[in-house]
């Protein structure tokens, strides 16, 4: 309990007649890299837009641990969210797509090195000091995910597998505590999969941080998350280590009697 | 960095130079006071659009009432420079004119930038009617007959320099966090919310901002054209502001200060053609809005860094 960082109570989210989370608990402890599975339409997304405030919850609670103690999140705006620690990528790829790979990671970083508006306007000594600071730290990023050469380039030009790691530089940018990443590997190859998944548990150890992985394919994650929640129909179907996930009955029937079906 | 300084250095050129250009114009007598007229008129419209692009092209937000903060500017000058009619007159009734503006767009902004979605638009274009409406029937703004023999306190150096001035405020605010911001929500609104951006907040910076420069605008305006009224400040004004952000390039200001030239120069040509200039006017403009729906320019920039950034390239090989 007491590394407990996220904790989220009885999430319930209605889209008009449809349930699309019912009553979901879940919690996330510092340092911890948690997968988040489950077929299509499970809710996954849903979930991770409440947590993040994307959607608000039509009941529930969510509170996070922080240093001035444990607050609650509830009916807080995605931004103060993100401020409080709580960054995110997006399975359908939200970069700013006009702007360069330099400054979707320089924008995220908006709240960590203050430019005063007489500075940026007039350009003082402090604010070409203050940008080229946080311009070093946003190539920082992109060095540790191979994005230096590219850096330049306007986000749409880049191939589909590079948006998603770009993604994850921005989220890293604001400088999470816990990371929420949506299907990051969609749409790649094996190789690509499994070279994303090995730095996704780098970063996750390196910057200290607690990481929430959806995956479609449960495969994927099993050898690298340290626990696994699995929804279905908007409900927890599960929950434990991958060992006890792959041997619980309930998600052999549901999960991967679907999959032999297909 | 040094490339920076360099960039910098090579704008001041510029506009050192342009300032020499017309200056030299005036002294041999190639600028007549029409010619003079239609230079001043492009630099108000270059500071007008400058501001409206900021909010339209890069914090993507809709403003339909620009001519509205532009009122205000002019008529805090009209109203001051009666009483005192001294450059710093002036200068005080501009500050004067910025902060209305200010309280004006906090007003307008903060209820309507909450939201997603073209609120503005209306917001603004009911506003900019208010303060017409207000300024008709006020006793201080002499009504519907407006301000006539407005001291000439701004010459076309004054509007000149303070043409470059808000241009380079602007284009700096662009290329800074709060530019970033600005673009960022333009670019997609709940990932700039998701990476912790306070979107009402950056929102209401850039159109407070815009509103501020078209005080800037609207003061001029009335000192050097020294008589205003009401109905100069229309929706159709602000339309024919929106026109030149429009055509010169949603998020170009380069393309912002090509249109204007190119409609003041057009302007001016066709003025003794009466109702023919109006055809043609709107005829080049649907065949622009045709051939090149983005503008003139798209949202390309014109930028020294660039050029030479190409030439060392090419040097290289
Ligand atoms: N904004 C929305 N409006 C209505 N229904 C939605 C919305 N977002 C998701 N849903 C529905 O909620 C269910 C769960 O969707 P989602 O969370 O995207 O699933 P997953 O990410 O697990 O594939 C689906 O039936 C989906 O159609
Ligand atoms: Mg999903």
């Amino acid at each position: 309990m007491s590394n407990r960082l996220l904790d989220a109570q009885h999430l319930v989210k209605n889209f008009g007649g449809l349930t699309a989370v019912a009553d979901v608990s879940v919690h996330f402890d510092q340092n911890e890299l948690v997968g988040l599975i489950g077929p299509n339409g499970a809710g996954k997304t849903t979930l991770f837009n409440l947590l993040t405030g994307v959607t608000p919850i039509s009941s529930g609670a969510i509170t996070l641990a922080t240093d001035q103690g444990v607050q609650t999140l509830n009916g807080q705006r995605p931004a103060q969210i993100a401020q409080a620690g709580l960054s995110r990528t997006f399975q359908n790829i939200r970069l700013f797509k006009d702007l360069t790979v330099l400054d979707n990671v320089r924008i995220a970083m908006t709240n960590h090195y203050h430019e005063t508006f007489f500075g940026s306007v007039f350009r003082t000594p402090a604010f070409y000091r203050t940008e080229a600071a946080m311009t070093v730290a946003a190539q920082k990023l992109l060095a540790i995910f191979d994005l230096t050469a590219i850096a330049d380039q306007p986000a749409k030009n880049l191939p589909y597998g590079i948006q998603r790691r770009l993604e994850i530089v921005r989220a890293l940018a604001t400088k999470p505590k816990l990371l929420f990443l949506d299907e990051p590997a969609a749409g790649m190859n094996p190789e690509e999969t499994a070279d994303l998944t090995r730095l996704i548990r780098q970063i996750q150890q390196d910057f200290h941080i607690t990481v929430v992985l959806i995956e479609h394919d449960m495969s994927l994650v099993m050898n690298v998350v340290e626990r696994l929640y699995v929804l279905e129909h908007g409900a927890l179907l599960a929950t434990g280590t991958p060992t006890e996930i792959q041997q619980n009955p309930a998600v052999i029937k549901a999960y991967l009697g679907d999959e032999a079906s297909c | 960095m040094k490339a920076t300084l360099k960039a910098n250095a090579v704008w001041l050129g510029v506009m050192i130079l342009g300032f020499v250009a017309i200056d030299t114009a005036e002294l041999v007598g190639v600028v007549n006071p029409f010619i003079e007229n239609m230079l001043v008129t492009i630099g108000i419209n270059v500071i007008l659009a400058t501001g409206l692009n900021l909010i339209i092209g890069f914090s993507g937000q809709f403003s339909l009432g620009h001519a509205g903060f532009m009122a205000v500017g002019a008529y805090a000058t009209g109203i001051i420079t009666q009483s005192i009619a001294t450059p710093l007159g002036f200068y005080l009734s501009m500050m004067v004119g910025i902060v209305v503006a200010i309280i004006a767009a906090l007003i307008v902004g903060m209820p309507t930038l909450r939201l997603r979605g073209d609120y503005l638009a209306i917001a603004t274009m009911g506003a900019a009617e208010i303060i017409r409406i207000l300024i008709n029937n006020l006793k201080i703004t002499n009504g519907a007959a407006g301000l006539f023999n407005i001291p000439a306190l701004a010459s076309w150096t004054t509007v000149y320099t303070l043409m470059c001035v808000t241009t380079i405020v602007t284009v700096n605010f662009i290329h800074s966090r709060g530019g970033r911001a600005v673009m960022a929500i333009r670019e997609d609104e709940i990932a700039a919310e998701a990476m912790g951006i306070n979107t009402t907040r950056w929102k209401l910076a850039a159109f407070v901002f815009g509103a501020a420069t078209a005080a800037i605008g609207g003061s001029l305006h009335a000192a050097y054209i020294q008589t205003i009224a009401p109905n100069d400040f229309n929706i159709m004004a602000s339309i024919a502001i929106l026109i030149i952000v429009v055509l010169g390039g949603v998020g170009s200001i380069t393309g912002t200060f090509v249109a204007a030239i190119v409609l003041g120069v057009l302007d001016t040509i066709l003025q003794n053609f009466g109702t023919l200039r109006m055809i043609i006017y709107s005829l080049a403009l649907i065949l622009i809005m045709i051939f090149k729906p983005t503008g003139l320019l798209g949202n390309w920039e014109l930028s020294f860094k660039r050029l030479n950034h190409h030439k060392e390239a090419s040097a290289h090989e």
